[in-house]
């Protein structure tokens, strides 16, 4: 208990792609530190030994037939999308920098 | 038409209905008119679609007309908590990121409800991505308690429980990850079922925490939520982690209720009667429910769950590991909020979440990165797992002793808006009774036990059950419902 916990909160919510500003991020750092030291405890346990549990249901392997299925058509999916061009597509910001497509 | 809104159940409004004594329209007309005089002062609902509600009830009406109803229950009102998605209606999970998006599909749950012929009356506010414990996370406005509207209704199902505790609605669904079914049960006075993991489709739950995530009735009486559970339960093929086992017939075992509960072993864990900050309203209550039980024949054991201690550091871990990833789909890019003029694809990705997500799902977005990053992933997340295995195996030696173990759903009553705000451990910490068997998968149930004197705010009271066995936990629910002191938990309001 009471171990300085090493979280960076800026890199962490760069993997995450969360973008914060300087002051959520203040708090953050903070808020997290406590929590990972509440958290901490898990360490007194001796857990050398003991399987992980994964999952509250024992089972494995669940399978399905490789059969084909109703899809939902294009026209009701894309009517969620921020934006399409012609109502057939998703459309996308640009995803490699440099040259304006056409 | 003579019978008290305030006092009926799904089956009370399905013994009126069934008599012809008023009609799915009437019924769904006197809870619109009671949503509209009540939403100002609680707003448990983001969204209530009279029109789409009126259509429904008269479609019910004509099937009973013309000897085509569903089920008896076919024309009853029922509230979704809004992640449980529906054909046609929004589900925003209460975040901005999913604002104005419409479910394309039902989720198995409301296809099983829709079979039976229930009507949606609204999507229930929630906790942004069900993360919360009072409501206070919705992105929209927070949900009152109908007891005392200066106080939270609990979470993340806020919306549902005071929803059914006001009688906006007699009965709703919710979802319950660490508690957020059988904790706002408590803090609103009303029944909370979280059933076995695994026993209720996740399909169509927008996922939080896929291995904990479990959807449940919330509702005025145990008999109620056998319904619902009869009603949602069972085997579906869109989840890969729906259990095969039957399940149904929940109501009709009530309804052979034995009179009293002789050779019912019930498990006291001396753990929770000794936890921090447990307040002595909710001892005492412990106390009274004690002794009702015993009055009804049942036979108190002590037993022990050693590692509750451990359960919401476990559960932070877990939960938020899995909710990293689950939360990772949304990003502005094939449906929801899209942030304006993203300079490029990264941009957006950045600047839809950060904007998208509120502060407690940022929080937990992170935690659940940070666990799982290079480095870290067995000091915390392998190590979180390893804990489960052992709160788990808590519970299977316990159920060695008795059939059911008997704890308070919180440490306190309903607490006042912005009380646990400034501190996110503390309103973690409001879980620890409840967040244990959602890592263990055991099903467990909130019923109203006791008011507190100085709050005049309602207490429950928490069974929980080895895994399947929902019929003994309705069975003593149930004679507990009938048997203890006070018989009905009915805000002023």
């Amino acid at each position: 208990m009471g171990a300085k916990v090493d979280i960076d909160v800026g890199y962490v919510a760069e993997l995450a792609r969360l973008e914060l500003d300087e002051k959520a991020k203040e708090q953050l750092q903070k808020e997290l530190e406590a929590i990972l030291e509440y958290i901490e405890q898990l360490k007194e346990l001796d857990v050398s030994g003991i399987e992980p549990t994964a999952h509250a249901a024992q089972l494995c392997n669940v399978w399905r037939e490789d059969a084909a299925g109703k899809t939902f058509p294009r026209e009701k999916m894309l009517e969620n999308a921020p934006d399409t061009i012609d109502g057939e597509l998703i459309k996308v910001p640009q995803v490699m920098p440099g040259e304006e497509m056409s | 038409m003579s019978f008290d809104i305030k006092k009926m159940t799904i089956h009370s409004a399905s013994q009126v209905l069934e008599k012809g004594e008023t009609t799915s329209s009437q019924l769904c007309r006197l809870y619109l008119d009671r949503i509209k005089e009540l939403e100002p002062k609680l707003h448990s609902f983001l969204v209530v679609n009279e029109t789409a509600t009126m259509r429904m009830a008269e479609e019910a009406d004509k099937r009973r007309a013309s000897g085509k109803k569903l089920s008896v229950y076919d024309g009853v009102p029922i509230a979704l908590k809004d992640c449980i998605v529906a054909e046609g209606q929004t589900c925003s999970c209460a975040s901005k990121i999913l604002q104005n998006v419409k479910s394309p599909y039902d989720s198995t749950a409301a296809a099983r409800l829709r079979a039976k012929g229930f009507v949606f009356i609204g999507r229930a506010n929630m906790d942004e991505f069900a993360m919360g414990s009072s409501c206070e996370n919705s992105a929209y406005f927070n949900t009152a308690n109908p007891w005392d509207t200066q106080r939270v209704p609990g979470g993340s199902s806020g919306g549902s429980a005071a929803a059914v505790a006001a009688s906006e609605v007699p009965a709703a669904l919710g979802s319950d990850t660490g508690g957020s079914i059988r904790q706002p049960a408590a803090f609103c006075g009303v029944v909370g079922l979280k059933p076995t993991y695994g026993r209720v489709s996740r399909y169509g739950l927008v996922a939080f925490a896929s291995s904990l995530d479990q959807i449940g009735p919330i509702t005025k009486d145990v008999t109620d939520a056998a319904i619902i559970l009869d009603t949602i339960g069972g085997h579906d093929k869109m989840d890969a982690s729906s259990l095969p086992s039957p399940c149904g017939g929940f109501a009709d075992a009530l309804s052979k209720l034995p009179e009293n509960l002789s050779g019912v072993r019930i498990g006291l864990p001396a753990e929770y009667s000794e936890a921090e900050g447990l307040a002595p309203s909710v001892k005492e209550a412990v106390r009274k429910t004690k002794e009702t039980l015993r009055k009804s024949g049942a036979e108190l054991v002590e037993v022990s769950l050693p590692h509750t201690k451990y359960a919401v550091a476990t559960y932070y871990i877990i939960a938020t590991a899995e909710a990293s990833a689950n939360l990772a789909r949304f990003d502005g890019i094939r449906y929801g909020a899209r942030t304006e003029n993203p300079e490029d694809l990264n941009a957006c990705y950045f600047k839809t979440r950060g904007k998208g997500f509120g502060k407690e799902v940022r929080r937990r977005i992170i935690l659940g990165t940070y666990v799982l990053s290079s480095g870290y992933y067995d000091a915390y997340y392998i190590r979180a797992q390893k804990v489960r295995t052992l709160i788990r195996r808590d519970f299977e030696e316990a159920f060695k002793k008795c059939d059911v173990i008997l704890t308070p759903v919180t440490p306190t009553p309903a607490f006042k808006f912005g009380e646990k705000t400034a501190d996110p451990l503390q309103m973690y910490l409001a879980d620890i009774f409840t967040i244990a068997l959602n890592l263990s998968g055991n099903c467990g149930i909130s019923v109203p036990a006791d008011i507190d004197s100085a709050s005049g705010m309602p207490i429950g009271m928490q069974f929980i059950a080895p895994a399947l066995a929902e019929e003994k936990l309705l069975t003593v629910s149930r004679r507990f419902e009938l048997d203890r002191e006070i018989k009905e938990f009915i805000p002023a309001i």
